[in-house]
């Protein structure tokens, strides 16, 4: 049901390169309060993107596993779901559909309701960005509650796409995100475990 | 300033698939605005590649160090382009998106402003940047990316923009 790889020397590389910044955010219904410390240690992709051949390298990973599997849909979750999601598009030949907050896409949307810890939040897609019938995958930064690739999953559903995996630089695997996917494979490149 | 409407190679024949793929979207986000939908580009795996392969053709022997990407949109481009050329992706966010310290710079909007920041240690002095967003409108938006890469050391080389609205040009 999951995968990750942990015999690639690549992602040695990869998991230095992410950074845990303490206390962040501070405040807001990103804290996951409930969750312990995971709200607390904020695993921070930008360092990744600032050594080019670790964020080649993550790219190169999911492009491996995906290319020449008929994936002709790539969507990404706003916002840190845009830096990973269009290159791996480019590289497999595959169109890169945005899922957005509310109110940011222009035109006709549909919209996925999910709940979180203290109250609910909103993800949109463009109506006729995929077609019934699509093979699909969903890439994120980070995999915590799952919550979030849930709605991802249903919208594309919803319009008869074939969600066939979830792709993750991070999980936090003690949130067990991935038992919340309806039994969708989730692929990830590194766990991130309180010790 | 890059932008389609004034591009170095006015013949180059990708160019007219890449105008025909964006979709304009009448009184978005508010009444009398026809807003540029580039979502419409990224379905089409043909016309992405080629917007992104004209920019690295552009910048790839300019040694350009730091690839910095606007908030939301420029995310879908900057990434692709940084891969290609070799270059760091440095995100600019809107506030309290990113962890740790950062530096801010505020800009005006139509009505009111509105704030962008940047991480403390992305950037050093010496570092040859180019900023990249979807489109530039006013330049409120890349004139305070700009001055963020100035604050942290970098020399911007240039802006690089899908669409640049020319009635706002001066």
């Amino acid at each position: 049901m999951s995968a990750y790889r942990d015999e690639d020397p690549r992602l040695h590389g990869i998991k230095t390169k992410i950074r845990v910044v303490p206390h962040f955010p501070k405040s807001g219904r990103e804290v996951l309060t409930f969750l312990g410390l995971a709200g607390i240690m904020f695993q921070d992709i930008t360092t990744l993107l600032l050594d080019p051949k670790a964020f080649k390298d993550t790219i190169d990973l999911f492009v491996e596993r995906y290319k020449g599997k008929n994936i002709s849909v790539v969507a990404g979750i706003e916002a840190r779901g845009f830096i990973f999601g269009p290159p791996i598009a480019l590289a497999i030949g595959a169109k890169f559909v945005p899922l957005r907050k509310p109110k940011k896409l222009p035109g006709k949307v549909i919209s996925q309701e999910y709940i979180l810890e203290y109250g609910r939040d909103c993800l949109e897609m463009h109506v006729g960005a995929v077609e019934a019938g699509e093979r699909a995958i969903v890439v994120d930064d980070l995999i915590a509650t799952g919550g979030t690739l849930c709605a991802a999953m249903d919208l594309l559903e919803r319009v008869g796409a074939e969600v066939v995996e979830c792709a993750c630089v991070i999980e936090l695997p003690e949130l067990k995100g991935r038992e919340r996917l309806n039994g969708k494979p989730l692929y990830v490149l590194v766990e991130y475990l309180e010790v | 300033m890059f932008s389609k409407h004034n591009a170095p190679k006015p013949q180059d024949p990708r160019l007219k698939a890449i105008t025909e793929a964006i979709r304009v979207v009448p009184h978005f986000p508010k009444q009398g605005i026809m807003f540029q939908d580039i979502t419409t580009l990224l379905l089409d795996h043909k016309v992405f590649k080629d917007t992104i392969d004209i920019f690295v053709d552009r910048y790839k022997d300019m040694g350009i160090s730091i690839v910095a990407g606007v908030e939301a949109r420029g995310f879908f481009f900057g990434p692709s382009i940084a891969l290609a050329i070799g270059s760091k992706f440095v995100p600019l966010r809107k506030p309290r998106k990113l962890p740790g310290e950062v530096i801010s710079e505020k800009y005006d909007l139509e009505y009111g402003s509105d704030c962008l920041e940047m991480h403390v240690g992305a950037v050093k002095h010496g570092d040859k940047a180019i900023v990249i967003d979807d489109l530039v409108a006013t330049g409120g938006t890349l004139s305070a990316a700009i001055t963020l890469l100035e604050r942290g050391g970098a020399e911007v080389v240039e802006c690089a923009c899908i669409i640049g609205l020319s009635h706002f040009k001066d």
